[in-house]
């Protein structure tokens, strides 16, 4: 379809009804999930099997095709949802193409054997909608991804796309957005959750010319892609955000700061900006409202820090990417020195729903001072790992163990991460926590950008922290001393102690260094660097006394602090070890007892994965004591030396 | 605009608004230890050892390094406290870890009780306080030195073409410096030029 420049509200309407009079929501539509995760799961090469077989079974009319932004269901990756059922097939390859076409469009029937199989019951689930990982969940900013094509414009509009917009610049004073959004209770998502009403408000009112708008897409924790989704599956819902906050705070320009490793993302939102600005949702005049704007694209080098905000305006202005201090924060002197609103990528995207649905179909969800749903990358130790998008109130519980579907291999949980590298855990005794700002930070964590890593008692949380604090001291930016150094000696003895060289004093140093480093820092990551340590030092504390006084790890992981043995009683001489073992640590003969060679052992644990459930000899300890006891208990059975 | 009042360890002053908490306390006569700060140069907020403790008119309390902090309202000041204290001790043994020979460091170790060798030492001699390269950048105008890398990689480096070309003649930062390390990187630099 040709589309012309629309030049008012009345043009708007009437092209969406031309989009959709000209589509038949009854016609079968395959959408298949085309996000960076489904992508590395080769998505393109079943994108391009699906298009083949459709003209191959003469079904190209018959049937739409659509590639859509992230789903979420990422473990399960490629995802197939077929409209308007709504039919869910998953982990698709491009062999199985020709069969799922086959059987559901011509025969009428659901190929079984790519369904959803719950993990406890074995029932097969057709429909999205029934799966647990989709219907606990309330995809309010994440839902269209499924049901838009990200290049396609005309799709965004058919669902509605820039109704907020068009009652924002003719139905709405400046004034009265600002106000719809304080009202909504929307706070960043970004990570510090400042209610953004409020931000919109002191922008509007600090004095200078011209104002900024930005969108803050620099991603930087470890497992976390929430904003790279967004991004990458829906832009225009980014932008359509952005020139509502543009148009209230009466900015002239914006720029979206997308990481140069999003490379879809850079890619969907320039030519999202190219058609918004073809179509007139963007450039002078908008909709013919009178009210101009423009935006760039601006790619980011790479650094965790750049994602803090004064730090990311120094990126925009082409200097190095180092925080300054605040105040004055950039509401007032922002980007070269003039008033600069900065959102987080998923709090835009907010935007538009607060506009067309009202501040107060927003604030019914969630909690007293967390409204909406907030997007988690839900990752680690669970069988459902992906995005989901929930509603604020709910319990981390809930989000684990229904949509997550529980911990892998029967295993126990242990903890939960929320808040990327710079949160904390969160034990098991506060699962049924509701997650929201206050309540996350009161244990000791935080909301963050929106970070879940899910851990199971295979996890020493002592490695867990130090992990953390070894990502954090190398993205630091190394001007302020407390980041700088004390994040740096914190590692060091986090390190010391996972190897076995803990002191005594340990605790207190690292206790005495996360205060500093908390108050003293210049900038959010200096100063919520320490917490990966005080809320493990809070609800794990044991773990690391047993590591500093009795050289033990709990949990087995750290490796300075392990030995495998193999019982030779139990041992039944089957060499799988021994061809197994990649270090050649393991020697014996067929049907005699074999034994590791602790000189060469690299604690890999491939000898214990191996053994067979039968014999069950391979036996892994930890602690000082222990080894010690296990080689003369072992030694003596067997009367030999170890 | 009017002056705004500020009370400093009990003493008031009236200060212009934007000017920072640490210019309020030389005019209330109250000595606050600094490092990175200088006169001639934009604020950096870098060292931390400035930090003072601020209470507002609603009770609320926070940390803020002063030599950036701008007066904006009427704050009661505290420029000691146990927080403001213990940070200034660990921000100077954490320097020592560096430096442990700076007579400066070394001074202010003595004040606030800094032991040097709590924690592991470092091979680097630059406490990172950036004066060289600002006074360069800000008041020579020259950049021929500036920081490389980021975190705890990061360093104070010579460009050799400027430097060798500017250096010899000027060397008004090498006074700025609060350890050795400046003359020793610029000694470095100079044994590039008998390389090339």
């Amino acid at each position: 379809m040709e589309i012309q420049k629309i030049k008012s509200p009345g043009e708007l309407e009437e092209l969406r009804k031309k989009i959709i009079s000209a589509r038949d929501s009854l016609k079968p539509c395959i959408t298949l999930c085309s996000g960076t995760a489904c992508n590395a799961a080769r998505s393109a090469l079943v994108a391009e099997a699906i298009s083949k077989e459709l003209e191959k079974q003469g079904l190209k009319e018959k049937v739409d095709f659509r590639r859509t932004g992230c789903h979420g269901f990422c473990e399960k990756g490629p995802v197939i949802v077929i409209f308007p059922e709504g039919i869910c097939y998953l982990k698709v390859k491009p062999d199985d193409v020709p069969e799922m076409i086959r059987t559901t469009f011509v025969e009428k029937k659901i190929l079984k054997r790519l369904l959803y199989k719950d993990p406890v019951t074995g029932e097969q689930i057709v429909h999205e909608a029934d799966i647990p990982f989709y219907k606990y969940q309330k995809r309010l900013v994440f839902g269209l991804n499924t049901k838009i094509d990200p290049l396609s414009i005309e799709d965004y509009i058919a669902v509605g796309g820039y109704m907020a917009l068009s009652k924002a610049l003719f139905k709405m004073k400046p004034e009265e957005i600002i106000e719809e959004v304080k009202r909504s209770g929307l706070r960043g998502r970004g990570g510090a959750g400042f209610p953004t009403g409020r931000k919109w408000e002191a922008t509007r009112k600090a004095e200078g010319n011209p104002k900024y708008v930005v969108v803050n897409c620099d991603e930087g924790d470890p497992g976390a892609y929430m904003d790279r989704s967004l991004m990458e599956g829906n832009p225009f819902q980014v932008l359509e955000g952005l020139v509502i906050g543009a148009f209230s705070i009466g900015a002239r320009y914006g720029y979206i700061y997308v990481r140069e490793e999003y490379p879809l993302a850079v890619d969907n939102v320039t030519h999202a900006i190219s058609e918004a600005s073809r179509l007139g949702f963007l450039g002078e005049n908008i909709l013919g409202s009178g009210f101009d704007f423009d935006v760039h694209v601006h790619r980011g080098a790479g650094a965790f820090v750049c994602g803090e905000e004064t730090a990311l305006l120094r990126c925009l202005e082409g200097k190095a990417g180092e925080p300054v201090p605040r105040p004055p924060y950039p509401s007032v002197r922002g980007l070269w020195g003039k008033p600069t609103n900065i959102n987080n990528v998923e709090t835009w995207a907010n935007v538009p729903l607060i506009i067309r649905d009202g501040a107060e179909s927003f604030a019914s969800i969630g909690t007293d001072n967390s409204k909406g749903t907030k997007i988690f990358s839900l990752v680690g130790k669970v069988n459902n790992t992906g995005l989901v998008e929930v509603p604020m109130g709910i319990t981390l519980r809930d989000v684990v163990f229904k949509i997550g579907g529980g911990i892998p291999k029967g295993k126990k949980f242990k903890a939960v991460q929320t808040g990327g590298p710079s949160g904390g855990c969160i034990p098991e005794r506060y699962l049924d926590m509701p997650v929201d700002f206050e309540e996350l930070g009161s244990v000791g964590s935080m909301m963050g950008s929106g970070g879940m890593i899910v851990l199971d008692e295979e996890t020493c949380m002592v490695d867990f922290a130090r992990y953390f604090l070894s990502f954090l001291s190398d993205e630091s930016c190394g001007k302020c001393t407390p980041c700088r150094e004390g994040v740096g000696q914190m590692l060091g003895i986090l390190t010391r102690i996972t190897m076995g060289k803990g002191r005594e004093d340990d605790i207190e140093k690292l206790e005495e260094l996360a205060r500093v480093v908390a108050t003293a820092s210049l900038c959010a990551l200096g100063r919520t660097a320490p917490n990966p340590v005080l809320s493990t030092l809070q609800y794990f504390r044991d773990e690391y006394t047993a590591h500093i006084k009795e050289k033990r790890c709990p949990a087995g992981v750290c490796k300075s602090l392990i030995a495998f043995y193999i019982d030779p009683a139990k041992c039944g001489g089957c060499m799988l070890c021994v061809k197994k073992c990649p270090a050649g640590a393991i020697i014996g003969e067929r049907k005699k007892a074999h034994r590791i060679v602790q000189e060469k052992c690299t604690k890999c644990g491939t000898c214990l994965d191996v053994c067979p459930e039968k014999f069950g000899a391979v036996i892994k300890v930890s602690g000082k004591r222990e080894i010690e006891d296990i080689i003369s208990g072992v030694s003596k059975e067997a009367g030999v030396n170890i | 605009m009017d002056k705004i009042p500020i009370n400093i360890d009990g003493k008031e002053v009236k200060v212009k608004p934007g000017k920072t908490l640490l210019e309020a306390s030389k005019l209330a006569g109250v000595k606050i230890p600094t490092l990175c700060y200088h006169e001639l140069l934009k604020p950096f907020g870098a060292c931390r050892l400035c930090m003072v403790e601020i209470e507002d008119s609603s009770g609320g309390r926070k940390l803020v390094a002063s030599c950036v902090h701008p007066v904006i309202e009427p704050v009661k000041v505290l420029t000691r406290s146990l927080q403001v204290d213990l940070i200034r001790k660990v921000v100077l043994e954490l320097m020592m870890t560096n430096a442990p020979d700076s007579p400066k460091i070394q001074e202010l170790a003595k004040e606030y009780g800094a032991v040097r060798g709590r924690f592991e030492t470092k091979s680097t001699f630059c406490v990172h306080c950036g004066l060289c390269v600002r006074y360069c950048e800000e008041v020579k105008g020259k950049n021929a030195i500036g920081f490389v890398e980021r975190g705890m990689r990061k360093e104070i480096s010579f460009v050799p073409e400027i430097a060798l070309k500017e250096c010899l003649n000027c060397k008004e930062c090498f006074p700025l410096c609060p350890t050795s390390y400046l003359q020793t990187s610029f000694v470095l630099t100079q044994s590039l030029n008998l390389r090339f």
